[in-house]
């Protein structure tokens, strides 16, 4: 035999310690646990589909939330900030029938001018009266909604002209025949045969009938969201004297100057048109409204519901964790003999310990990879075919990967700890 | 190249008064009631007796799988008694080379892999480990056998990569139990030549066996009863597995012829 010559590890001295030797790297463990994986690939992509459908399903559900809550904020962002709204109130018929809210017709300019007077921390006020026109231009007709308003109105509705100009205090005194046409009424009258989108420029100077009163257009808004682009603002003093000759108004709408003051604002417009409406009993004949309380409630709804989502969803990165533990611990007790094996030449309880570890981590790990590759294919795909907008938030893909890894390495754990700690001679004998 | 040969003086085993206690529920198996031995280094050592007789114990305990309950056991002078769990383990993965009845191996690692692992615990590098691990495996002549799995081989190969693997990280003694068991009397015969050839290079053997023909290749014979050492004798003549395999092969072509 020709022996290979290499020098022992032990000095030949007598003593009563030994020196650890220096195990196994990193990268032994990590092939060792390949290898086992890679041995057993069905049941591998079976235990890791737990972790795979967890990790999809939380970054998917957040992603749709997340989507959701942009959608809501986006559309309440075109709703103007610290806006207070005053609508009349049921009215009463005889035999106390309710006939249903905002039907009173009890609001007039004249509440809004008186508002606008006494109190104090707003920065506009507008009346709005509402009416349903037929508007006729370029030979189209299309049925939609006439809001005679304030100029200030525009400011306060967050709207902006994507052409042209709004329409001027100028006009409002005047009671100019002016109006400004939103994204909806511009298709719809100026739309071009194929795309069915009308180009603002041909729009602006053009004539608009609205219930046969001619108007010029002299801007068109820009889009903010659907039902809202469906509407047309002309001056209120036009409106009231045009296309409308009552005397009472739909609503009144009021923007404080911060959000701090929006409760002493609501307060003192309460006191203003008890005063107005001569009311002394408490039976107010209108209904005041913040809207930031809306949209709080909105967001904090769609917040809720990803909450909740996604709560569902970790629990099934749960459930997933505890099939790793399930199969680890049959691949623990079928792999006995392998472990007395390893035990018996040499291995320590931290290589053991490792060695399946590093298994269930690389299980849950490249379950947690295949995941957010899942779930953010399923969020594209629900985007496009739905039609909801999906946000794919970083932090979520992170989060989800991370709790993932984690899952492995607590689910993992017992059952590499148990292996660990076989005893040599038990392992050997177990076939 | 024996360990052995750098310091002859030295006991490989050296046993005293060695006890082995189990408790199984209530009530306590006295396996080993006082073995005292010396092992030196070159010696080739078969472990003889019936089922129940302690041997596997006394095995087990040699091989620091387990620990004496009483008694000191040293290899190449260390305490083995007072070693942690850890400590135990790399005396076995340094010091001793395991070759088992039933082979062993992994299935999964074909025969290098096999021979690289006990290297891959000790923290040998990659390039080191594969080096000595095809100097084993030529060692016992598997060279062309190298890639292939467990599942691919014959018995006696296998039992021969576990030699290989047993060999690689130089230890001082290499115990077998029963290590042709499981094997025919011609491939028995080889692997003896094998184990015969190693301790002649002055590599220290202790193997169980329950087999005299076998037992016969060994250099000394221990018998186990009860417990305790009743025998503890030199072979007087001694078989050399090398002629006993050209005398088969010369029978084989006389009736061949």
């Amino acid at each position: 035999m020709s022996a290979p010559t290499y020098t022992l590890p032990f000095p030949r001295a007598r003593r009563q310690r030994v020196e650890t030797s220096r195990g196994m790297g990193l990268g032994e463990s990590l092939a060792t646990a390949l290898e086992a994986i890679g041995a057993n690939k069905l049941r591998s992509l079976l235990t890791a589909l737990g972790i795979i459908i967890g990790v999809g399903a939380v970054i998917a559900m957040i992603s749709l939330g997340q989507g959701a809550s942009a959608n809501v904020a986006q559309r309440l962002q075109g709703l103007g900030t610290n806006l207070i709204q005053i609508t009349p109130g049921s009215q009463r018929g005889p035999g106390f029938v309710n006939v249903g809210a905002g039907t009173r017709q009890t609001l007039t300019e004249a509440d809004a001018a008186a508002i606008q007077e006494q109190v104090a921390g707003i920065s506009g006020v507008s009346p709005v009266i509402s009416v349903n026109v037929q508007a006729v231009a370029a030979g189209s007709n299309w049925s939609t909604r006439a809001q005679g308003v304030y100029p200030v109105y525009q400011g306060i509705e967050n709207w902006q002209p994507q052409a042209g100009t709004l329409f001027s205090d100028q006009d409002e005194q005047d009671g100019g025949q002016v109006a400004v046409i939103g994204q909806t009424v511009l298709d719809n009258l100026f739309g071009n045969g194929n795309t069915g989108s009308g180009n603002a420029l041909d729009a602006i100077g053009q004539t608009i009938r609205l219930n046969k009163v001619p108007f010029t257009i002299v801007g068109v808004l820009a889009s903010k969201s659907g039902d809202q682009d469906n509407t047309i603002l002309v001056p209120f003093s036009t409106a009231h004297v045009r296309l409308s000759n009552l005397t009472y108004v739909g609503q009144i709408v009021v923007q404080a100057s911060d959000v701090s003051q929006m409760d002493s604002v609501q307060a003192q417009m309460q006191t203003v048109l008890e005063q107005q409406h001569r009311i002394t009993n408490g039976n107010d004949d209108f209904t005041i409204r913040n809207l930031n309380n809306i949209i709080q409630t909105a967001q904090s709804v769609t917040q809720t519901l990803t909450m909740l989502l996604a709560g569902v969803a970790a629990v099934s990165l749960v459930v997933g964790g505890i099939g790793i533990m399930n199969i680890m611990l049959v691949s623990v007790t079928e792999r006995t003999h392998e472990i007395g094996i390893r035990t018996a030449i040499g291995a320590h309880r931290r290589d053991i310990l490792s060695q399946f570890l590093i298994e269930a981590v690389v299980l849950s790990g490249a379950g947690g990879i295949l995941g957010i590759v899942f779930g953010a294919a399923a969020s594209v795909a629900v985007s496009h075919v739905a039609g909801w907008s999906t946000v794919i938030v970083p932090q979520a893909v992170l989060l989800a990967f991370g709790f993932a890894a984690m899952v492995g390495v607590f689910f993992g754990y017992y059952p590499a700890r148990k292996a660990s700690l076989l005893d040599p001679i038990e392992a050997l004998r177990y076939e | 190249m024996s360990p052995a040969t750098t310091d002859t003086s030295m006991p490989i085993v050296q046993v005293i008064d060695l006890h082995k206690d189990y408790h199984l529920g209530s009530n306590v198996v006295r396996a080993l009631l006082g073995v005292s031995l010396t092992i030196m280094p070159g010696e080739f050592v078969a472990v003889m007796g019936p089922s129940g007789s302690g041997k596997s114990t006394f095995m087990h305990v040699l091989g620091c799988l387990d620990r004496p309950t009483s008694g000191e056991y040293l290899l190449e002078g260390i305490s083995v008694k007072d070693l942690t769990h850890d400590e135990l383990a790399t005396v076995r993965n340094q010091k001793i080379g395991f070759v088992f009845q039933g082979f062993n191996l992994l299935p999964r690692m074909d025969a290098l892999g096999n021979v690289m692992l006990p290297m891959m615990y000790a923290g040998v590098t990659r390039p080191e480990r594969e080096e000595r691990a095809l100097a084993a495996i030529r060692a016992v002549g598997l060279e062309d056998w190298a890639t292939h799995k467990p599942s691919e081989l014959s018995g006696g190969q296998q039992q021969r990569v576990a030699i290989a693997r047993a060999l690689t990280n130089q230890p001082a003694l290499i115990l077998a139990d029963e290590p042709t068991g499981e094997l025919d009397t011609r491939t028995s015969i080889e692997i003896m030549a094998i184990l015969q050839r190693l301790n002649n290079s002055g590599i220290t053997i202790v193997m169980v066996t329950h087999e005299r023909d076998i037992a016969a290749y060994c250099k000394r014979n221990i018998l186990f009863r009860d417990g305790k050492v009743i025998t503890d004798r030199l072979v007087e003549e001694r078989r050399i597995a090398l002629d006993d395999l050209a005398a088969i092969a010369q029978a084989r072509e006389i009736v061949a012829v």
